[in-house]
């Protein structure tokens, strides 16, 4: 829309560019290393471990928590520079 | 001390807690019911949240899942975390700026349609209801096993305890209750996990522990309980599945439908700002993983000590004798959730998989059944620990299941009181008068919601696929749709929603019966008639695709959304002025 003003279009292209770096993380730690190359990592034993088996059942949700927790610091930082926070 | 009157006084206890907490947190206004007031702290309601969401099915089954599937099952694991990360960046914060009541309220307000809030409120009452059926049933499991009570006289204690909190307080009330809830169910479930972590694997902390050495043996855990189960016939614990497709589509179906669940939605309206509502999405995932990282320990260390409890001296020498089998076996036995039958008369008792044949060794077939759901109620009991520890697994339990069904009766009361009642047939409705109907709704809720636990369908267990179907193939969709586009219209909308829907439904129906009606399905439910191999609880991540692709299809197709639509969604993007929830 043409009222908006040119910073908040900036401020939701930067929040949109930040949301698919995380979501190209998630979808490669939980689909590709929990499942599709699960076989592949595997066969590399880390302290004795399947390196895939850990990633699907500890891994995962590791980096899940890391996933939201560094977008909760970059929003914050974002909100800030666009003075968009409340 | 008896067993029965310590699980009494532990169980007792936390009733009281959560009976105390109804007293001190009423609502006085729709805005308390619906939302706490909206002046909830983001710890606080992380932990609210992790309670919400984890419910008996987290509590009591996962573990059971992963030790009977092994790495096949770490789906629930991915799937049930990794929507947390979709609802953090994809809807909490943008649904928490539009700040209103309800999910309906979003869609129909987005969507500037009545039929649009209507199909919402729809879904949302079948996804609840019957997510809803499996706490009661849980419940119920734990009151008859722990507290000897009748299942149906241990389901109205809880009903009449939830009935308080939730009535009196509504979210306000649930929300305190929840934080409560959590560190019971918490503290439960992992006491006896260290427990058993140490004996084990002499590491205190059990998601090391799956991770390090099985002490007996001095082999990683892992790779002795990947021998031992293939010497009893079993496919390697941590084998890789051989359809990837159903993995992902299945796990993509479990995190959709997480994120599109409305009672873990609602959480996040309850939060003063936007950014509180990222912050408690963080909260709850750390909460929600400490049961998560512990569950996959659980589940193979409990595998493990169920094959030595069979198999003292290793599984080529000669097994437990029968009449010396441990006294938790015969407790649960009384509930005939395991049975053992001695079926080559030799006194002693064979646990393998009887597809592998085993007749060299003269054995004529399995000789011990489980039921799944009691590898973590039966845990503190095969580890020989004291009897507070059983006590505080049946709070625990009752905790998980209670927390959740108190959390989807909020979501299923607000949608009728409010989007029925006040936005569809009586807008001009007093506050007072809507606070009475939520009430009278919340009541209506527990009434049926305890009759359906008490005469629990017998599909029981396919309906909740069906709701993580409908939350991921109908509500997800439109959401995210209301937020990231301003094309999509009333139309693209509806015409989404309902393809996602039906096309979930039909595929669920094909293979489980008709509104499951046992007999009416048109292929057996196995994997060669799956088409690609997909199973019926794997297609809400499809119903997803088709509904995103309708609703863009007729949404481009039809005219745009009017100006003030787009503000609308303009302004939800942006965390300025979100104010606290307000009521029309």
């Amino acid at each position: 829309m043409s009222s908006q003003p040119d910073s908040a279009r900036a401020y939701w292209r930067e929040n949109l560019r930040i949301i698919f770096t995380y979501m190209v993380i998630w979808f490669a730690v939980s689909y590709g290393c929990g499942i599709l190359f699960v076989d592949a990592l595997d066969q590399i034993q880390f302290f004795g471990f399947p390196l895939g088996f850990w990633f699907a059942q500890q891994g995962a949700i590791y980096v899940f928590i890391g996933l939201i927790w560094a977008y909760v610091f970059s929003m914050n930082r974002l909100d800030e520079k666009y003075d968009v926070h409340e | 001390m008896d067993q029965f009157y310590i699980n009494l006084l532990f169980v007792g206890a936390s009733f009281a807690l959560y009976f105390g907490i109804a007293i001190w947190a009423r609502a006085g206004s729709t805005k308390e019911f619906y939302v706490a007031g909206g002046g909830v702290h983001p710890v606080a309601n992380g932990m609210a949240t992790a309670a919400d969401w984890m419910s008996a099915a987290s509590f009591i089954s996962m573990a059971g899942l992963i030790a009977a599937g092994g790495y096949a099952n770490s789906t629930f694991l991915m799937g049930w975390t990794g929507g947390y990360v979709l609802l953090a960046m994809l809807l909490a914060p943008y649904l928490r700026k539009f700040g209103k009541f309800t999910v309906p309220d979003f869609i129909g307000d987005r969507f500037y349609s009545k039929p649009a809030r209507l199909v919402a409120v729809a879904c949302l009452i079948v996804a609840s209801t019957t997510y809803v059926i499996g706490q009661m049933a849980g419940a119920g499991i734990a009151f008859s096993r722990f507290l000897e009570v009748d299942k149906d006289t241990g389901l109205v204690i809880a009903s009449v305890v939830v009935f308080f909190y939730a009535v009196l307080g509504g979210m306000k009330g649930i929300t305190y209750t929840q934080v409560a809830q959590y560190c019971v169910l918490i503290v439960a479930y992992t006491i006896p996990a260290i427990f058993i972590s140490m004996e084990l694997t002499g590491n205190p902390i059990p998601a090391l522990g799956l991770f390090g050495d099985h002490t007996a043996s001095g082999m990683p855990l892992l790779a002795k309980l990947d021998q031992v189960v293939q010497e009893l016939g079993f496919a390697a614990y941590t084998a890789d599945v051989p359809n990837k497709l159903n993995m992902v589509l299945f796990t993509l179906t479990l995190m959709i439908g997480t994120a599109g669940l409305p009672h873990v939605i609602i959480r996040f309206f309850t939060v003063p700002k936007v950014a509180d509502a990222r912050w408690s999405a963080g909260w709850a995932l750390i909460f929600i993983a400490l049961l998560y990282l512990t569950a996959p320990a659980v589940a193979s260390m409990a595998r493990m000590n169920l094959i030595d409890t069979v198999y003292p001296n290793g599984t080529d020498a000669p097994s437990i004798q029968i009449d010396e089998r441990p006294e938790w076996m015969k407790t649960w036995e009384e509930t005939k959730l395991i049975t053992i039958e001695d079926k080559n008369n030799d006194g002693r008792i064979q646990f393998y998989n009887d597809k592998a044949d085993m007749s060299d060794k003269g054995w004529e077939g399995n000789e011990l059944t489980y039921n799944r759901d009691i590898l973590v109620l039966a845990n503190p009991e095969i580890a020989q620990l004291p009897g507070w520890v059983i006590g505080l697994i049946a709070a625990g339990g009752l905790a998980a299941a209670l927390s959740t069904a108190a959390g989807l009766l909020l979501a299923i009361s607000s949608a009728v009181s409010h989007d029925l009642i006040k936005n569809s047939i009586n807008p001009d409705i007093s506050e007072k008068g809507e606070l009475m109907a939520a009430r009278a709704s919340m009541t209506v809720a527990i009434v049926v919601a305890t009759y359906l636990g008490m005469n629990p369908p017998g599909f029981a267990a396919q309906v909740v696929a069906l709701a993580f179907g409908i939350a991921a193939a109908s509500i997800f969709p439109v959401l995210m749709m209301g937020i990231f586009s301003k094309r999509v219209n009333n139309k693209g909308a509806i015409a989404g929603m309902l393809a996602g829907l039906i096309t979930t439904l039909v595929y669920i129906f094909m293979y489980k019966g008709w509104f499951f009606i046992p007999g009416t399905a048109n292929l057996p439910d196995t994997v060669d008639n799956w088409i690609l191999g997909i199973s019926p609880l794997s297609f809400g991540a499809i119903g997803a695709i088709i509904n995103f692709t309708v609703a863009f299809v007729v949404s481009n197709a039809t005219e745009e959304p009017p100006v003030e639509i787009q503000e609308l969604v303009e302004s939800v993007r942006y965390p300025k002025g979100a104010g606290s929830a307000v009521d029309h």
